[in-house]
């Protein structure tokens, strides 16, 4: 087990540095450079990139970068004045984490119990009822899902706020639309893995034994089949962190995902490489983690 | 007594083993492509879904050519209107018609998914499959390789490729292709590492036949159905990442139109004329359906130990 931790741990490292030196170095590929102005003088841009250290040889300049990197900076927006990307990410985080954690809290709870009716009704209308609402959820993107939930709930009904995040009638929005897709899928596997449980033998022998229903589902199927949930752990809060990208734009929320779409539209360079790192190295810790968990839970992995 | 026994030796004659007629085949024999055509068409979900991709795929393909609309023409004096029988669809924000918009976009979403899907099966098949057959030290450097890229989320190096190529459908599929082989490559190399073993592949060294003749004949054959699912499965994926990046504002640049690009704006109209975004999304959302329930079923019809399991 510790080998198999320290494997992953040294690949997640590798995989860490391999992003952040391709994003050094793509930035450098970039059409124009941070200072290409008509406006400014040639002496001027010298004398700007010398302030910023880019006259300085390409070695050197990544050495910096790491460094800084290493310490948490992320440099100043070109856009947004005077604010470094630290500052905005600092105030936008907040706002994402809370509405990432809220759906993903949703999605699995809810998203657990679906699978688990559909499961216990196989073949029945409510086990239809799931499996239409898991194949809507993989099919529709989430923007859709977004714009159309705005029009019914906050335009046409009039029910619920479709902008801004003041407060919790304004959370229930893009909670429903960033949760929709990872509701689906953990559904769908928890079905599925809960089908397979039902089979098995360990549970004949339960109810052999004369535990009455509520206690072989709640104590045998369930405990054995969310078993692998904890695999798709990883994978699906990356969908959720990039299912935040438009729903915060849609919804006008001031968190990462909508200044991560700003920037990317005017050409905010260092707030777009900042915080792709960010986000970068925030799925790739989400990963380990969820690679670790399932060594722990599940040994023959480990030994793969 | 004796003219009896004449008699039974008469009456009974000694039919034989006529060999020819034993080993013929009393039902025409179905070769594994036509079996799952077969089965593809007994089951109605997976081929009515079959049905509509290939109906969404002539529209894309003809509407543009036959409309008397351009997608890219304006008109200031018909904005946001809704269905009517010059516009069957409405027009946009910029009196554009939505008919040819919807099925140009159909077009370039269409593309990139099929294209997209279709290089990284292709790219990834050949790495992973070299790399599971000849194992040692190649497979040892692109595996590692592969575990590395792995971990880095493909969405984010797709959004870096595509700022630093430039917007457009090359550049699109080109940030598409770089880190999505790596999917297939790894299926398709754990699939060889478990066939190579076989005894049919054993016995096929044993009689000479070359590697690559036992990769083509024998390996190839049997992967592909493997393949071709999840192949297909795939280009939903495509397709919302092509949808996705167009909408952050990184995939098709305005006033080329793609789906992902008629959602951004349908959304931006969405008090005033819900029905642009209403249309999209149901394109959008009927190709996927369609595509992820026609790969559900051909993996049922190529792999029948997969069917009735979900």
């Amino acid at each position: 087990m510790k080998k198999y931790v320290i494997k992953r741990i040294i690949i997640s490292v590798i995989t860490v540095f391999v992003l952040t030196t391709v994003v050094f170095f793509l930035v450098r590929l970039m059409p124009g450079g941070p200072f290409t102005n008509p406006k400014m003088t040639p002496e001027v841009q010298k004398a700007m990139e010398a302030y910023y250290g880019l006259d300085k040889p390409l070695p050197v300049q990544y050495l910096t970068y790491m460094n800084n990197l290493l310490h948490g900076d992320f440099g100043y927006s070109m856009t947004h004045a005077n604010q470094s990307v630290n500052s905005i990410m600092f105030r936008a985080f907040p706002f994402s984490a809370d509405v990432g954690i809220r759906a993903l809290v949703f999605a699995f709870s809810i998203g657990i119990v679906l699978g688990i009716i559909a499961a216990l009704n196989r073949g029945k209308k409510l086990d239809f009822v799931c499996v239409l609402i898991a194949i809507i959820g993989t099919s529709v993107p989430d923007f859709i899902i977004g714009g159309v939930l705005q029009y019914f709930f906050g335009i046409k009904w009039g029910l619920l706020p479709i902008a801004q995040y003041k407060g919790f009638r304004y959370t229930i929005l893009p909670m429903l639309a960033l949760a929709f897709a990872t509701l689906a899928s953990v559904s769908r596997i928890m079905r599925s893995s809960m089908l397979e449980v039902i089979n098995q033998d360990y549970i004949k022998t339960a109810k052999a034994k004369g535990l009455n229903d509520v206690e072989v589902v709640a104590k045998h199927e369930i405990r054995n089949a969310i078993m692998p949930i904890v695999t798709i752990m990883g994978p699906l809060v990356a969908s959720v962190l990039t299912g935040t990208f438009v729903i915060e734009s849609i919804f006008a929320i001031p968190g990462m995902g909508k200044y991560y779409v700003e920037s990317i539209s005017s050409l905010d360079y260092t707030m777009v490489l900042g915080m792709t790192v960010f986000f970068g190295v925030l799925l790739v810790i989400a990963n380990t983690i969820t690679d670790i968990a399932y060594g722990m839970i599940d040994p023959r992995i480990r030994v793969r | 007594m004796e003219q009896q026994t004449v008699a039974l030796e008469n009456d009974f004659e000694v039919v034989g083993r006529q060999l020819e007629e034993m080993e013929s085949i009393s039902r025409p024999s179905l070769s594994y492509w036509q079996d799952a055509w077969r089965r593809i068409k007994k089951n109605k979900v997976a081929f009515f879904s079959m049905l509509l991709i290939a109906f969404y795929i002539l529209l894309a393909i003809f509407v543009p050519i036959f409309s008397p609309w351009n997608f890219a023409e304006q008109n200031a004096d018909d904005m946001n209107a809704g269905f009517s029988a010059a516009h069957w669809f409405g027009t946009d924000s910029l009196g554009r018609d939505l008919f040819v918009r919807a099925w140009m976009g159909a077009r370039v979403s269409l593309t990139i998914g099929f294209l997209a899907a279709i290089l990284n099966a292709v790219i990834g098949t050949c790495i992973g499959g070299l790399s599971g057959y000849y194992g040692g030290k190649i497979d040892m450097f692109i595996m590692r390789l592969v575990d590395v890229l792995y971990g880095i989320p493909p969405l984010i190096v797709t959004i870096l490729v595509m700022i630093v190529i430039g917007r457009g459908i090359s550049s699109l599929i080109i940030a598409m292709i770089i880190v999505g082989w790596i999917g297939s490559c790894r299926f398709v190399r754990g699939e060889v590492l478990r066939l190579k073993n076989q005894d049919y592949i054993l016995a096929a060294k044993l009689l000479g036949v070359p590697d690559l003749v036992i990769i083509l004949k024998h390996l190839i054959p049997n992967v592909m159905g493997l393949i071709i699912t999840n192949l297909t499965l795939a280009i939903p994926g495509a397709i919302f990442q092509e949808a996705f990046l167009s909408f952050i504002g990184l995939g098709i640049a305005p006033p080329d139109a793609s789906w992902g690009i008629l959602a951004k704006e349908g959304i931006k109209m969405l008090r005033i004329a819900p029905q642009q975004l209403l249309i999209t999304g149901f394109l959008i959302s009927t190709t996927m359906l369609a595509l992820n329930l026609f790969g559900d079923g051909l993996r049922d019809a190529l792999d029948p130990r997969y069917r009735g399991t979900e």
